[in-house]
């Protein structure tokens, strides 16, 4: 029993290579096509990477700062922020006390010596001391500033900027969740069209094999022993696919990295791709593989019906 | 033993293929299905192989219902039986060998029984020089001949050859003939349908002649009238 299925194995990858060789041509297009799709799929996955770290950027780039009347002794401020680090919402807490405030400002103003006179003639430190907060997500800030304002602490705290920029913030929350789903959306679209084109090069194939399948059901083959032959094109086409993907894509990222670094410092697609070349690789492969049998069982289903 | 019960075709209300058939084929019988075009052979020859259920009725091959049997077990009953189809049916993207092969290798044989057994049928059709040609570099002729070489390569039980000489001159036809007659011999039974008086006057064997559907006549050493 198991020497006849390892010798209809054999058979059936041998099947497999002869008629990949054999229909070279209808497996350079089907190889093509899948070529394309895998490469508009992982082109758009690059993209989605580096849209996703400009968002991200972005989004750090908030923060909400609260500043404490000049006598609120720092004890008090450290406790509202071991507090406010205790908030599910908030990422990272940052305390900036006066004197740390005082020598920020004079090291900003250290070439404008106007005000730095004028602080020098005020005497003492008119800066207060802050915390600086950064939730987890754009759109906790209001639960953040809603918070402090209604806390215990709301007698110690001046200002909280947030209403300042409230519009801006809300504004850019909104837009970021636009991006977010427009981009998915599109992606998605693209890559299902990208499949379907596959699949449907494939069902053509397959189409045209239609009698040959039909006849080998009538001289008693199996149909699994029918279907071998073709998980086996299948696989190859795949791989074959996702090989030649990477070798297009790879001098390709190395080309593109360095204007796309140049234009959004901070996002280096080159080293991204290197540190994730085996996942990509495998992905592509994957997914290549995946369409090619599976594409071939779908399209030569009703044909075994006989 | 083939038993055919009651069997009725309709491909539609004015299209009735076969009409209520009855028809015993002993085992290791020869026997020529007979009949103008259009009477009803091929269709017969597919319910046997289970290519299209009947509309009515049962046939049993061996002990086996052929209604019965479920997708999956479908191939181990054709695997018993040798067809010759009238329009070949060879498998356009492999080779002559491959072709013939194929019949032993669906069936499990093991690879040196395939190696000695393939030339040799090749030599028995007279195709030895054509191992490596595909079918769309054949004649109808040598079409034919790789059709019963893949029909007879697996020593099957039954043997089904429809119109197996239509497109050969009268020498390759007793040449197919005699083959038939010889795998007959070996145990096979063989069902052959024809168009061809000459041939099955000249057999004296069981001749069915069918008309419209209907079994009309069932000779044993039976002519071809008509
Ligand atoms: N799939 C089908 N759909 C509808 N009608 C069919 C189908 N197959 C066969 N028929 C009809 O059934 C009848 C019998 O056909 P069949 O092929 O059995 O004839 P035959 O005796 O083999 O003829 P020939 O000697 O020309 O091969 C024909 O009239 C044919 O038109
Ligand atoms: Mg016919």
């Amino acid at each position: 029993m198991k020497e006849k299925i390892l010798t209809a194995l054999k058979r059936v990858i041998k099947s497999g290579l002869n008629s990949f060789w054999r229909n070279r041509w209808i497996s350079t297009a089907t190889i093509g096509v899948m070529v394309i799709t895998l490469g508009l799929i992982t082109g758009l996955f690059l993209i989605s990477v580096v849209a996703g770290s400009i968002l991200s950027d972005l989004e750090d780039k908030v923060d909400i700062s609260v500043y404490f009347k000049l006598e609120t002794p720092a004890s008090d401020i450290l406790k509202i922020k071991s507090e406010l680090e205790g908030l599910s919402d908030v990422k990272g807490v940052e305390y900036v006390s006066r004197e740390e405030a005082l020598a920020k400002f004079q090291e900003g103003h250290q070439n404008n010596p106007l005000i730095i006179k004028s602080l020098e003639e005020l005497g003492g430190n008119p800066l207060e001391a802050s915390l600086n907060i950064r939730a987890k997500v754009i759109d906790d800030y209001e639960s953040v500033a809603s918070f402090l304002e209604s806390s215990r602490f709301a007698g110690l705290v001046d200002t909280v900027n947030y209403r300042q920029n409230q519009k801006v913030i809300e504004k850019l929350s909104s837009i970021l969740a636009t991006v977010r789903r427009s981009g998915l959306a599109a992606i998605l679209v693209l890559a299902i069209v990208a499949v379907l084109v596959t699949f449907n090069t494939i069902r053509i194939t397959i189409y045209s094999l239609r009698e040959e399948i039909g006849v080998m059901r009538l001289v008693g083959a199996s149909n699994w022993y029918i279907r071998g032959p073709f998980i086996v094109e299948g696989i190859l086409h795949g791989l074959a696919a996702s090989l030649l993907t990477t070798i297009i894509f790879y001098p390709s990222v190395l080309f593109v990295s360095p204007k796309v670094s140049a234009f959004l410092s901070g996002i280096d697609l080159a080293v991204y791709f290197k540190n994730n070349f085996f996942q990509i690789f495998l992905l592509q492969t994957l997914v290549g593989v995946a369409l090619g049998v599976i594409s071939s069982l779908i399209a030569m289903r009703r044909y075994l019906k006989i | 033993m083939i038993h055919f019960k009651n069997i009725s075709k309709i491909y539609s209300p004015h299209m009735v293929a076969l009409e209520n058939v009855n028809l015993i084929i002993k085992s290791k019988e020869f026997i020529s299905l007979v009949g103008s075009s259009g009477a009803g052979k091929s269709t017969l020859l597919r319910l046997l192989i289970g290519e299209e259920p009947p509309t009515m009725g049962e046939i049993i091959v061996g002990d086996v219902s052929i209604n019965s049997l479920s997708h999956q077990e479908l191939p181990y009953l054709r695997r018993k039986i040798g067809t010759v189809f009238q329009d070949y049916k060879l498998l356009a993207t492999k080779t002559v060998y491959e072709n013939i092969a194929f019949a032993m290798e669906v069936a499990g044989k093991h690879d040196l029984e395939i190696m000695e057994d393939v030339p040799q049928v090749l030599s028995l059709v007279g195709l030895e020089g054509k191992a490596g040609q595909f079918p769309h570099q054949l004649s109808g002729g040598e079409r034919q001949r790789v059709a019963i070489g893949r029909a007879l390569v697996h020593r099957p039980d039954i043997l089904v050859a429809d119109e197996p000489t239509g497109n050969l001159d009268p020498v390759n036809t007793w040449e197919v003939i005699n083959l038939l007659l010889k795998i007959n011999e070996l145990g096979a039974t063989v069902i052959l349908a024809t168009h061809d008086n000459n041939i099955v006057n000249n057999l004296e064997r069981r001749v069915v002649l069918m008309d419209k559907g209907r079994i009309i006549k069932d000779d044993e050493k039976g002519k071809y009238l008509i």
